[in-house]
């Protein structure tokens, strides 16, 4: 492979990892405070594509703003789906919260067939994002610059608002804590609605983002990407932003390499991430950047 | 300031208190002392608002808080520096201390209020930056101390303060309750070493199985015969 090729491959495998990234921070950000895996965040995922698709045909909104509305709808689907469906199962088994979101899970995707049809949708790009550049003998798309760098900037106002507000404190601390967080007049039901508003937002832009590098939308195309997801969020050690990012890239970084180097396994791709989370989770369950699993005392 | 009525809890099928009433007078040291199991943390617990299932009257200030989520507590002047310390060992001292500021706004107010807690406790000055799981036992007693008082509490409430602290700790803690009670905090404190807390106590009142059995002024309940007996060593 020459190294034109091969970088190439590296700007999709940045690009894809951007994506499966921005979703599993939202997989971590969830696990770290309540310890349930929100079986509906690859929805919220399809839900931001849809509400691009919905805001341009239908509503003729201009594509930034359309964007701009679909993350803030998909943020409040989040926290809806908590208010709903999570919280009044907060004291409840940890099992019952996990049954909860598989049903949430279902039932949105089974909506948007109903809502949206099974049939896919083309989606609308601007030229811009697509018009294939050349830097000397490599040829990309826009995209595969734009994605990562929005990826970048997204993570890095998330880790601010976490390590630099008085709310991120409050999440740091809820993480550890619920009921010693709530003796320091936290409302902790707020602070979780804001995990689920900014995790949903950030699937949702990797969900608008993923339909125009994939220009087409459907409503189970959240599903794959949520397991791949996960599973690069157990990857980075689940519970660690930084980890979910670096999980993603990883992930991002296997599935594209494997494919251009050994192109006869092609067909294979998906397996490589089950296989590497099976393969995670006999050598080092508590991921690369993941804490040792304490019991509390 | 804080008053108690016929307080019952209940966890599962378990009575735990069986009709509690005592009385916190502003500006003093009041402790409950007993057995483990006795109901002394239930108490505090339950004035908290960590407690479900209750019923009876508690009155802060006249006004009847039952019911009330521990976050609205807090912005109502209680605070509580729950039993083993429970600081956040992932944050700085400095985080675990504005965690206690968390209802606050007031900047001034608030850095008037660290200085003051450094002033207590001249060891968290110098590990400002460190994590709160770094510090000793006795260094994360004073932190939780600390983190209690930056909400700026009328009542203080305390769980155990002096549990697993070397003999020099725990007198070096209740010198400091004393300090911050003189400072016109009100404390009600909860305690297994006996003695110590009537020592340092206004009025002291002895629970048994849910129940009040005994109370008196700190100084009246350390020449009990009684007291002596059960909590005192004879």
């Amino acid at each position: 492979m020459s190294l034109d090729m091969f970088i190439q491959h590296l700007f999709n495998a940045l690009t894809l990892g951007s994506l499966y990234g921005l979703i599993a921070i939202g997989y971590t950000m969830v696990y770290g405070i309540l310890r349930l895996i929100n079986f509906a965040h690859g929805d919220i995922f399809m839900l931001g594509a849809y509400f691009v698709f919905f805001g341009v045909t239908l509503t003729k909104l201009p594509w930034g703003i359309a964007v701009i509305l679909a993350v803030a709808l998909s943020a409040l689907c989040g926290i809806v789906i908590d208010r709903i469906a999570y919280r009044p199962l907060r004291d409840a088994p940890r099992i019952s919260a996990l049954i909860s979101a598989i049903g949430v899970s279902f039932f949105i995707e089974n909506l948007g067939l109903v809502v949206f049809t099974g049939l896919p949708k083309p989606v609308y790009r601007p030229d811009w994002l697509v018009e294939i550049i050349t830097l000397g003998n490599i040829r990309i798309l826009p995209l595969a610059l734009i994605v990562p760098a929005i990826a970048f900037a997204l993570v890095m106002g998330l880790l601010w608002i976490v390590y630099k507000t008085k709310p991120g404190l409050a999440m740091r601390s809820i993480s550890k804590d619920i009921e010693t967080t709530r003796l320091m007049g936290v409302s902790v039901d707020k602070i979780i609605a804001l995990t689920f508003g900014l995790g949903s937002a950030l699937a949702a832009a990797s969900g608008i983002m993923w339909a125009l590098r994939y220009p087409q939308i459907h409503p189970f195309m959240g599903v794959f990407p949520g397991f791949k997801a996960f599973i690069a969020a157990v990857l980075g050690g689940i519970g660690s932003i930084q980890g979910a990012m670096i999980g993603g890239m990883l992930l991002g970084l296997i599935e594209i390499m494997a494919v251009a180097f050994f192109p006869a396994l092609s067909g294979y791709r998906d397996a490589f991430a089950f296989i590497l989370l099976i393969v995670i989770l006999l050598m080092k369950p508590t991921g690369l950047m993941g804490e040792k699993l304490e019991e509390k005392v | 300031m804080l008053k108690i009525e016929d307080l019952h809890v209940y966890y599962g099928g378990i009575h735990a208190l069986k009709g509690l009433s005592l009385e916190v007078t502003d500006g003093q040291i009041v402790t409950l002392i007993g057995a483990n199991g006795a109901g002394k943390s239930s108490t505090l617990r339950s004035i908290a608002g960590l407690v479900k299932n209750r019923k009876g009257k508690i009155l802060f200030e006249g006004q009847n808080i039952l019911g009330k989520t521990p976050e609205a507590l807090v912005g109502m002047g209680i605070a509580m520096c729950p039993e083993g310390r429970r600081i956040l060992p992932h944050l700085t001292v400095m985080e675990n201390l504005m965690l206690g500021a968390y209802i606050r706004n007031d900047r001034d107010g608030i850095s008037k209020d660290l200085d003051w807690v450094f002033e207590l406790f001249p060891r968290l000055k110098e590990r400002t930056w460190q994590k709160g799981g770094t510090l000793s036992g006795g260094e994360q007693q004073m932190l939780a101390l600390g983190r209690a008082l930056m909400s700026r509490p009328k009542l203080l409430m305390l769980d155990e303060p002096s549990l697993g602290l070397a003999p020099l700790l725990v007198k070096e803690v209740f010198e400091i309750i004393r300090t911050i009670n003189a400072e016109g905090k009100t404390v009600l404190l909860v305690e297994q070493n006996a003695y110590a807390a009537l020592k340092v106590a206004h009025y002291a009142y002895v629970l048994e199985v849910g129940e009040i059995v005994l109370q008196g002024t700190g100084e009246a309940l350390i020449e009990n015969p009684k007291v002596r007996e059960a909590y005192l060593g004879g």
